[in-house]
């Protein structure tokens, strides 16, 4: 198996070039972390919140298929009907059956980084469906047809000038407007159409609770509800790792969202929805997707605990400063650095590789995910497949050589020092040292320290 | 206690200073050390691309010949890390979980272990800022983190109060990544620099004329873009100042 594991660096590398935006980027994503930083110093119990969270997923994913019979069985006790969907190709089938029922051509949909996996968008346009994102920044990206950048903030890669183009572009506002007052006025006017336009509406779910056969979505800007209440269909999709045992544990994790997600204490809106009203209809399409194989590996079960705030993001110092875009997956960033190889080990073989393994990812994650300590075990699982580059491959065996003899290291380190000294410019070639591009290697010592040792002991003794 | 001094492969090359100020720190607070001569590498820079099991015969090596000492100490704790973590033998399995168990990070032997509450000839007058590694802090603990409701405390920033006349700048991001990662600076290279120039940024915003630090391959990125920038900011172990 051979990749192009270079895809996260090369992107990395083309963001980077516009520097100017790059730093602003890096800055506004800081500025969001310093908020859930100011959000999490205000409760001194933190830690112990983050702990019991953590203990909690644990539980779930230890009896998981328990608690989503128990789901299903009081979701439909509700009067929702509840569907299973093995992938992301059965996810799309089933939302799309149920759209043909009601002759249903017109959809609102808010946020869900699941359908985005799923890619249930282009799924539906290609079908003649008219799909609105309602989201704001999900609809900015749609009108610029792009995809997330962060799966919090899908459009915090963008400026207000950009916006203001694209609205001028799309929405018929005046040239050159960049008041985020009227750009948003704007999208009010625009979206509200929308929503009285629409057949169906379909939401995300953050927590699903089996107790009660409910479940809540949280939104800043209502859209979920205005979509649900106004439709006379209200599909809901999930990821079958959404579901949490009762609702008493809803608190913990209210709590904890939207502090790591932004620094707010909570979401705007918190909606919960148990049951259809007078009229309508809702479903509930709990999707596997490859979570049932991660489920079944004791080193990535945890990833399964995300509850999608975006924390990892905003805190990597590897996205910040290359874009969510470079990771080329629906969730991007160190989370989905672990969550995407499940998926396709081939196509996102880089992705655990995009990272210094600097752990501020797990010490920010509210549910307690070792973020870090997965990507290392990534990089071993693709090493072992074969996933990574050829030539990375050789240098490793190449080292493995050199370090296990002792006397072949001493030769290469003396040799190689001799070099230096004698061509500086070939270590500091570009071409030759990627390192050497954008900084300089270090002069090289007439003797190592292992040679000075050696000196002293000789002076000493003899 | 029979302490051996490891010297990680990249500083015996190219810092041998960091090795004789680890040494003669040592040798001062009265720790008779050894260096066993046939030590390479920790095996890091293969477990970190994936190739953990390239390191067999790293650790091979590393457990003959380290065998015999008590514990081990080192200044680096990128490496330190490494071994804690993942220092493995099929055929000397006990040797290696004791090894494992007592290997330490030179801050921390000197905090922890040797209890060091002042060095009284330690004297450097300068202003230095301390250039905090992920993997001493996170990964070893070295230092509270910034991600964590916690008290505050850090084991290098300790031993450096301990040095006359040093002052120690603030930072805005006290423990930002300097973006070495191993051969993450090469296989990332532009995101890496990126990294290593904006670190330095902070260090020099603040009045640095010095940059400090536990861990050489970090200082050997910040240096790598202070050399590129002309600059006369200085990098020092934090082993140099503490021997001063």
């Amino acid at each position: 198996m051979e990749t192009a594991s270079l895809k996260h660096a090369e992107a990395a590398e083309a963001f980077l070039r516009d520097e100017e935006n790059a730093d602003w980027h890096n800055e506004t994503l800081w500025f969001v972390r310093s908020k859930r930083d100011r959000a999490a110093h205000s409760l001194p119990e933190w830690e112990q919140l983050r702990e019991q969270a953590s203990q909690i997923k644990t539980h779930t994913l230890s009896r998981l298929d328990d608690y989503l019979i128990q789901l299903e069985e009081n979701a439909k006790k509700n009067g929702i009907t509840v569907h299973w969907a093995a992938n992301g190709d059965e996810h799309n089938r089933i939302v799309h059956s149920i759209l043909q029922q009601h002759n249903a051509s017109k959809i609102v949909k808010s946020k869900s980084m699941l359908t985005e996996e799923c890619h249930l968008n282009p799924y539906l346009i290609e079908r003649g469906i008219e799909v609105i994102d309602t989201d704001l920044g999900e609809r900015i990206i749609q009108l610029r047809n792009e995809p997330p950048s962060h799966i919090v903030m899908p459009a915090i890669h963008l400026k207000k000038k950009h916006i203001g183009d694209l609205f001028h572009q799309h929405l018929g506002t005046e040239a050159g407007a960049e008041d985020p007052q009227y750009l948003t006025e704007a999208a009010r006017i625009h979206l509200r159409q929308k929503f009285l336009m629409a057949d169906v509406a379909i939401t995300g779910v953050n927590f699903a609770i089996a107790e009660t056969g409910g479940f809540v979505v949280c939104t800043n800007e209502g859209n979920a509800d205005l979509g649900a209440h106004l439709a006379k269909v209200h599909i809901a999709c999930m990821g079958i790792e959404k579901v949490i045992p009762k609702a008493e544990h809803l608190g913990v994790f209210l709590r904890l969202l939207t502090r790591s997600a932004t620094g707010q204490p909570i979401t705007t809106f918190s909606s919960h929805f148990r049951k259809p009203g007078p009229g309508q209809e809702m479903h509930l399409v709990l999707v596997d997707n490859g979570r049932t194989r991660q489920l079944a590996s004791p080193d990535f079960r945890n990833s399964l605990k995300c509850i999608r705030c975006g924390a990892c993001m905003n805190t990597c110092p590897v996205y910040r400063r290359s874009g969510g875009h470079s990771y080329h997956t629906a969730v991007a960033g160190p989370i989905g650095s672990i969550l995407a190889p499940n998926i396709d080990m081939k196509e996102y073989a880089d992705l655990p590789f995009a990272s210094t393994l600097c752990g501020s990812c797990s010490n920010v994650c509210p549910v307690k995910i070792d973020i870090h300590q997965q990507l290392y075990k990534w990089r071993q699982v693709l090493g072992e497949a074969g996933a990574v580059e050829s030539s990375k491959k050789m240098g490793m065996s190449g080292m493995d050589v050199l370090f296990s003899h002792p006397w072949l290291y001493r030769f290469a380190g003396r040799a190689g020092r001799w070099l230096m000294q004698k061509f500086p410019s070939l270590a500091n070639k570009p071409s030759l040292n990627p390192w050497a591009i954008h900084r300089d290697m270090p002069k090289p010592p007439a003797q190592s320290f292992r040679d000075w040792y050696a000196e002293q002991n000789k002076k000493t003794n003899g | 206690m029979n302490v051996g001094l490891f010297i990680p492969c990249y500083v015996d090359q190219f810092y041998p200073q960091v090795g004789i100020a680890t040494l003669r720190l040592l040798e001062s607070l009265g720790v008779t050390v050894t260096f066993p001569m046939e030590q390479t590498c920790c095996g890091q820079p293969m477990a970190n691309s994936g190739f953990q099991r390239l390191s067999a015969g790293c650790d091979k090596n590393f457990i003959q010949n380290f065998a015999n000492c008590d514990v081990v100490v080192g200044p680096s704790g990128s490496c330190v890390l490494h071994l804690k973590d993942h220092l493995h033998s099929d055929e000397r399995p006990d040797e290696a979980a004791r090894l494992r168990a007592n290997v330490y990070e030179l801050c921390e032997f000197l905090t922890d272990v040797l209890k060091v509450e002042s060095l009284p000839n330690a004297r450097f007058p300068h202003r230095v800022g301390l250039h905090t590694s992920c993997h001493g802090q996170r990964g070893l603990g070295l230092s509270s983190m910034s991600e964590l409701v916690a008290p505050t405390f850090s084991k290098p920033e300790q031993l450096l109060r301990m040095v006359d006349g040093l002052e120690l700048i603030e930072l805005t991001h006290p423990d930002e990544c300097c973006g070495f990662g191993g051969t993450f600076c090469v296989f990332e290279e532009a995101l890496s620099s990126k990294m290593g120039k904006d670190r330095v940024a902070d260090h020099l915003r603040h009045g640095a004329e010095v940059i400090t630090g536990g861990d050489m391959s970090c200082l050997m990125q910040l240096e790598g873009v202070l050399r590129r920038q002309n600059s006369s900011v200085k990098i020092k172990h934090i082993a140099e100042i503490l021997a001063s």
